[in-house]
């Protein structure tokens, strides 16, 4: 294992892995993301080793196992390179036609995407229509990577962009960049990555900490698992690079207990950054030092809240405090304490190696570069899905989605989780945009997209996600501890037929207290599905109430 | 699980209060729950009073203070697996095993738990039994895939 001391030893490395590998050799990429690991996408790959173990073929092709792909509905996912072919559903019998065709350069027809609707079939990456419209500058590299080994990622170009930090750019100038290219927030508030770094920055205390926060609690959104799991040095890199930046000395990162894989995978990536001298003392000959720690949640939605998660840290149960003063002045034990979602520090690399004027050349006016979509609910085609900020709802739902299942109509759109909104169909051209999304009452979260189906009941809809928030509230403050219930009690009330005159004025009231007065995001808007349901499908929620009292059967 | 580990675990953490919750997990994750001795235990190792670790032990979901079954059975109750049928799923799985959420039966066989979500949502709705996934289940399927497991 080679400790780099300087720039230019990484970089010689770089040309000896490079020099070492031949583009040329048919390479087999399995995915074991968590939708086909759960098709059990391991007997695939564990069918592909076994036989090229039997036959010899060592020398001729590599097998490897990757993190997600993207293409969840279809899974188990296979990719071959050169040419990025495209196998969908395979199965461990599928192997030895897939080891045969790709020694000779050939296609297995039958395991290729075929378009539902007219029968053309799409081979290459760049012709399955779902992800023909999307720009992968995040998950792209997925397939190409073994989450294990640390030369895959050095491979497509990993650490370049923090050999130029520390070797090219002081951290005042990696803090500027990170400013012009306006990073705003992955993880639900869409706030300026650059600003939140300042703050900790120029807080008075020496000891500064900078978190991964990887909680994910968000119903329905899974993409920060998919590249946590798929290429965490990506987002180590990206944190070392603000960590340098902010003057941090210390870093941790937060994620699911409950991901064996995704543990397996960050534990090692630590390691090997340790190895490699890219953590620890005098980083790559530049004086610069930083640790990382890796910290779990142990099962409860509101430790992905800042100051929770934090407490959790620190070993405490996670309760959120007010935020009178910032977690950027005083976080962990009361120090500066920087902290950002998976796939806002999963864009850093590539903003210092490109430049902020590349990725503002990327998105909408205000919101730029791509997002992360988890696209689900009744969807053909769900799965990780990458776009340039700005693209219609339309491009998403149908033209990557491929529409509703089973043929019904689209009914609503759904955004950011049990503290989102729900839009109806025909607001599909809105772009995808952070404050466009939110003026419209469906703000985009960390990026959980949910088509709901004709037969959706919106009064179930929101019932369903307060009793999952009532059941991840800490009970710390009364509002939210209190109100979330009440809201809850008329709501199941009203799915049973039971609703009476009064219960939607109380509905609002309780909402409006229970977001003014809650002392952290989860009770502020806990209420935020219902306002949006209120503002598009009230009649629906009136129709509740009239039922009743006619005497006629609600549902 | 023998003492023998569970105190390997506490060891590795004796006079490190801020390692409360490491500690909780991997005895959780071996021994599947946490008997109240053993939290004792934590709180004299770790130098945290036992109403503290307690505070931390019945607060996560993810810690146990009862025994669980011999086989954890979960439906995903996550938003597209709601959307997908899993409330049905669940009904099911009621039905059969007689237990409701967080339940185990008097044989032990069977700890049945709902959570959210596993990020596998395009294979939902989904059964998860001792960590194995049963993607795209029907009701009709469950009698099938818990008789596996006895």
């Amino acid at each position: 294992m080679p400790k780099f001391q300087s720039a230019a030893e990484l970089e010689k490395f770089r040309a000896e892995i490079l020099s070492s590998r031949d583009p040329a050799k048919p390479c087999i990429a399995v995915c074991a993301g968590a939708a086909c690991a759960g098709m059990d996408s391991a007997a695939v790959a564990a069918a592909f080793l076994a036989a090229l173990d039997q036959q010899k073929l060592g020398d001729k092709l590599e097998v490897r196992t990757t993190g997600c792909h993207g293409y969840c509905e279809k899974g188990p996912n296979v990719v071959i390179t050169p040419g990025d072919i495209c196998y969908f559903e395979v199965q461990p019998t599928d192997v030895s036609e897939i080891i045969a065709a790709a020694l000779k350069g050939e296609v297995v027809d039958r395991l290729v995407y075929k378009d539902p609707g007219t029968g053309a079939k799409a081979v290459h990456m760049s012709e399955v229509p779902f992800y023909k419209h999307q720009m992968r500058l995040l998950m792209g590299d997925n397939p190409k990577i073994d989450p294990m080994r640390i030369d895959d990622y050095l491979a497509v170009g990993g650490y370049a962009a923090l050999v130029k930090a520390l070797t090219e750019m002081t951290p005042d100038q990696v803090l500027d960049e990170v400013k012009k290219a306006n990073l705003r927030g992955r993880g639900g508030g869409g706030f300026p990555a650059g600003s939140k770094w300042e703050t900790t920055k120029k807080a008075p205390e020496k000891t500064k900490y900078v978190i991964v926060n990887g909680h994910e609690g968000e119903s329905a959104a899974f993409m920060d698992r998919a590249m946590l799991t798929g290429n965490p040095h990506k987002i180590l890199e990206g944190l070392i690079i603000g960590a340098y930046a902010i003057g941090a000395q210390k870093g941790f990162m937060y994620t699911r207990h409950d991901m064996p894989l995704l543990e397996k995978h960050v534990r090692n990536a630590l390691l090997q950054a340790k190895e490699y001298g890219l953590l620890g003392e005098n980083i790559l000959g530049s004086g610069f030092a930083f640790e990382c720690e890796l910290h779990f949640d142990v099962g409860i939605f509101v430790s992905g809240e800042s100051s929770a998660l934090m407490r959790s840290i620190e070993g405490h149960a996670p309760e959120p405090r007010p935020k009178y003063i910032r977690t950027s002045v005083s976080g962990i034990w009361d120090k500066p304490s920087n902290l950002n979602n998976v796939e806002t520090w999963a864009n850093v690399p590539q903003i210092i190696s490109k430049g902020a004027e590349w990725f503002t050349s990327i998105g909408s006016e205000r919101s730029k570069g791509t997002k992360l979509i988890s696209l689900s609910g009744n969807v053909v085609n769900s799965g990780i899905v990458e776009v340039p900020m700005g693209t219609p709802l339309r491009t998403l739902a149908f033209d990557i989605g491929g529409g509703v299942r089973d043929g019904k109509t689209l009914k609503a759109i759904h955004f950011g989780g049990a503290m989102g909104g729900s839009i109806p169909a025909d607001l599909i051209d809105a772009p995808l945009d952070f404050d466009g999304m939110s003026k419209l009452g469906a703000p985009i979260g960390a990026g959980g997209l949910l088509l709901m189906d004709e037969d959706t009941d919106m009064v179930e809809v929101a019932r369903y996600l307060l009793d999952f928030l009532v059941n991840e509230s800490c009970g710390k403050c009364a509002p939210c501890r209190e109100g979330m219930p009440q809201m809850l009690h008329i709501l199941t009330n009203m799915t049973e037929g039971k609703g009476k005159a009064g219960d939607l004025e109380r509905l609002e009231d309780l909402a409006e207290v229970t977001g003014a007065a809650s002392l952290c995001a989860l009770g502020k808007t806990s209420a935020d599905p219902l306002k949006s349901m209120f503002r598009y499908f009230k009649p629906e929620y009136e129709a509740r109430i009239v039922n009743v009292a006619g005497g006629s059967d609600a549902k | 699980m023998s003492d023998k580990t569970i105190d390997s675990i506490i060891e590795k953490y004796r006079g490190q209060p801020g390692s409360v919750i490491h500690a909780l997990v991997e005895i959780q994750h071996e021994n599947h729950w946490l008997p109240r001795d053993v939290i004792h235990r934590v709180a004299d190792a770790l130098e945290v009073p036992f109403a503290q670790v307690m505070q931390i032990a019945s607060f996560y979901k993810a810690f146990s203070l009862t025994p669980k079954g011999r086989h954890e059975v979960h439906v995903c109750t996550g938003m597209t697996c709601h959307l997908r049928g899993a409330p049905k799923l669940q009904a099911k799985v009621e039905e059969l095993t007689g237990l409701k959420d967080g339940e185990t039966d008097a044989d032990s066989r069977f700890t049945f738990e709902t959570g959210a979500c596993l990020g596998s949502c395009s294979i939902g709705p989904e059964l998860i039994v001792d960590g194995k996934h049963y993607g795209r289940m029907t009701p009709e399927k469950v009698a099938d895939v818990l008789k596996r497991y006895e």
